[in-house]
């Protein structure tokens, strides 16, 4: 079932389509990728949806009703640009920030509080955000996100600018959101976060929806029939005991008389038919098939649907 | 509804506690009592010393025409002029006037030598003098009686009295009014500039830290704006009337020490505000100084209760439509250095009203006065100016109208510019950009 949904949005500012009839289906309870290139239009998607700005065509839909100006009480942004008032103290300002949301004044002093202990930063409550660590301030950041329990979050490159550690809190953070219903919608150019969190993801490039589906199956439909193997050395050239379908891409001696091979097949031929080719001549210690990262599939994708020039 | 007022909060408290409004609230007052007395201590003080000159007259037209002043003592000397610069080098006296023999009967290129740079008081008695004492040689050279052109100089004065539409009349005391018509025009000019000021650095501060996305994802831009505008307009009428009653209490304290009477500390703050504005008059017209009766004369013919309403409408509205135009484009720029482009159009009219200033009293019911009063850009200080010589009621309010008009008009204008350009980063914006984002849905 889906939470929300952009139906051919577009969007044109005064010299450029910023989103040209993109559609994005982010199922309930979800962690939605939104990937792309500069500029490809995600920043421009983002903010229509925070409602920050309105689309020229097309519909948003929000647990099955139009978006409504109410309904950014709901939703949680952290956007790629974001910052502080530097010569505020940490704790009014997450209390300002707080009751901009719409939460009373009591709940956001409760709520604060135990985020604050959580990350174990209650001593900087009186303190200037100036004083703090860019590290520092965006945990602040974070937790003023999600302060109001939003039902939509929405991070804009959330991993930028935080130390190995704290992307791993950050981790925990969004998929403990997640276990407690949220929905989640990021954009992030970093891919491995993409496979280790997203369930799908969506790819916009030159301001076009060019890829949308489910991390696994966008992988799958991708692959390209190479495979690791593992075998003991054979007695005669590897290459030499192959039929012609199979392509030796990378050979590799390993210590104990081992042998690393990366092989692609062609033709109808699957891998079945590599493991029987194989399996006379030698033993197979392990066998894998090699699936695109996303990252691959992003440079793939990017480069084939060329952007039409503008910066 | 309830985030604007969290935002306006918001805007006025970090204002207000911050350690530069809290100086600058108990200096201004200081500041202005001593701009006051200073200048009053000092003309006191100058006139202490005196000055030895002396006159080395070759002509001997000018023999006893200088006469001991003050500040001057006057010693005719009649050696030559090198041995009495010696004189004056080892000090027996400050000053040598030396007056040459006339070639073809025009005198008049004396020296003064003096150790220390001459003051202008000095030189221009001496001056007056010499060129009186020449001036009859010649008329009585052309064959007329020097006292008789005196005894035809006559002095004039002209009591101005305003005939009021019930019919009262008043006497004018337009010196009093100029002074109090130019203070309050300046003072609405001067709140406007710093406050608004204050709010387009704001929308900077908003800008360039990033926090805008984060928080026009909880309100509106225009929420935002006017929350701003709203929070440092309290922040300025909080100053506004902190100066009000600082000043009045500075200026009763100064008061009561300087006659020496007590006045009972129960009716001291009851009097504070009523000696403010005596205080504002006397500051703005120094010639009415020293008598006491007639300024407290001009004070009561003054319409105060009107001029502090009127003074609170031109300044809040004033600030409204500037603070507007301020945000706008606060909203535009980066950083403060590129706002220069669109600061000049902005304060045309403001500096305008300031420079026409001296104009407008001279001719307070002027079509120029009229129309500047009129038109909402100028309105504010003009008006301000116009008020205290008594402005017709349809005028005033046909002003104030506008006013209301033009701040709606300028805030519409700037939410459209504000809302777009908040999000804009590394792009300059032109005049031609602006249009634009004004035409934007």
């Amino acid at each position: 079932m889906s939470y929300f949904e952009a139906i051919e949005v577009s969007k044109k500012y005064a010299n450029h389509l910023a989103l040209d009839k993109v559609s994005i289906t982010v199922p309930k309870q979800s962690i939605y990728g939104l990937l792309g290139p500069n500029g490809a239009g995600k920043t421009s998607l983002i903010r229509i949806i925070n409602q920050i700005t309105a689309p020229d065509e097309g519909q948003l839909l929000l647990n099955g009703h139009p978006l409504k100006p109410s309904d950014t009480a709901i939703i949680g942004y952290l956007p790629e640009e974001r910052g502080l008032y530097k010569k505020m103290k940490v704790g009014e300002q997450a209390m300002y920030l707080a009751q901009l949301k719409g939460i009373s004044a009591s709940v956001a002093k409760k709520r604060l509080v135990y985020w604050f202990e959580k990350f174990d930063i209650m001593n900087w409550w009186n303190r200037k955000v100036e004083e703090l660590s860019k590290g520092m301030q965006q945990k602040i950041q974070f937790i003023v996100t999600i302060i109001h329990e939003p039902e939509l979050l929405i991070f804009d490159e959330p991993f930028s600018g935080f130390d190995p550690i704290n992307v791993n809190l950050l981790k925990e953070e969004i998929l403990h959101l997640q276990s407690k219903g949220a929905t989640i919608i990021f954009s992030t150019h970093n891919m491995s976060s993409v496979e280790e969190l997203c369930d799908r993801i969506a790819l916009i490039n030159a301001s076009k929806k060019v890829l949308e589906g489910q991390v696994a199956e966008i992988r799958k439909q991708h692959r390209t029939h190479a495979y690791d193997v593992k075998i003991s050395h054979p007695h005669t050239s590897i290459r030499q005991l192959l039929p012609e379908q199979f392509t030796v891409l990378n050979e590799i001696s390993l210590p104990e008389n081992q042998l690393q091979l990366t092989i692609r097949t062609s033709g109808s031929s699957r891998s079945n038919d590599l493991i029987n080719a194989l399996v006379h001549h030698c033993e197979i210690i392990s066998y894998n098939e090699i699936l695109p990262t996303m990252n691959e599939i992003f440079i793939e994708q990017v480069k084939a649907t060329k952007p039409n020039g503008h910066e | 509804m309830n985030k604007i007022f969290l935002i306006i909060r918001r805007e006025y408290l970090t204002r207000v506690m911050k350690k530069s409004f809290i100086i600058m609230t108990f200096l201004g007052p200081v500041l202005m009592a001593l701009l006051m007395i200073v200048p009053a201590y000092l003309a006191t003080l100058s006139d202490m010393t005196e000055r030895k000159i002396a006159i080395l007259d070759e002509t001997g037209w000018f023999m006893g025409k200088f006469e001991n002043g003050d500040n001057m003592a006057f010693e005719s000397v009649f050696n030559d002029l090198e041995s009495e610069k010696e004189k004056l080098k080892s000090g027996k006296f400050d000053a040598l006037l030396y007056i040459p023999k006339p070639d073809l009967n025009i005198p008049v290129n004396a020296e003064l030598f003096s150790l220390k740079q001459a003051s202008m008081n000095v030189t221009s008695y001496l001056r007056n003098v010499l060129k009186t004492e020449v001036e009859n040689r010649k008329l009585l050279a052309s064959g007329i009686d020097p006292e008789k052109i005196k005894s035809s100089k006559t002095a004039i004065n002209i009591i101005a009295i305003k005939l009021t539409d019930d019919g009262t009349e008043s006497r004018s005391y337009t010196e009093v009014e100029v002074g109090l018509a130019i203070f309050s025009g300046i003072l609405i000019y001067f709140f406007i500039f710093m406050f608004g000021a204050q709010v387009m650095r704001g929308v900077i501060e908003e800008k360039t830290n990033r926090i805008i996305e984060v928080i026009i994802s909880s309100v509106k831009p225009f929420q935002l704006m006017m929350g701003k505008i709203v929070g440092v307009a309290l922040v300025g009428l909080t100053q506004f009337l902190l100066w009000v009653v600082l000043t009045g209490a500075i200026y009763l304290v100064f008061a009561t020490v300087a006659n020496g009477s007590a006045i009972p500390s129960a009716s001291v703050m009851s009097q504070a505000q009523g000696l403010q504005t005596e205080a504002l008059a006397a500051s703005g017209s120094m010639s009415a100084q020293g008598n006491l009766s007639m300024v407290m004369e001009v004070i009561d013919s003054i319409n105060f209760q009107a001029m502090i309403f009127s003074f609170i409408y031109f300044f809040l509205g004033g600030y409204l439509l500037y603070a507007a135009l301020f945000a706008a484009i606060g909203s535009a720029v980066d950083n403060e250095t590129d706002t220069q482009q669109f600061m000049l159009p902005v304060s045309l009219p403001l500096i305008l009203g300031i420079v026409m200033a001296n104009f407008i009293v001279n001719n307070p019911d002027g079509p120029l006065a009229f129309w500047l009063s009129i038109f909402p850009l100028t309105s504010p200080v003009i008006m301000m100016i116009r008020i205290p010589f008594g402005v017709p009621f349809w005028e005033l309010a046909l002003s104030m109208a506008l006013l209301a008009a033009g701040f709606v008009l300028a805030t519409w204008l700037a939410a459209k510019i504000y809302r777009t350009g908040i999000l804009m980063y590394g792009k300059k914006a032109s005049y031609a950009e602006l249009w634009k984002w004004i035409r934007y849905h």
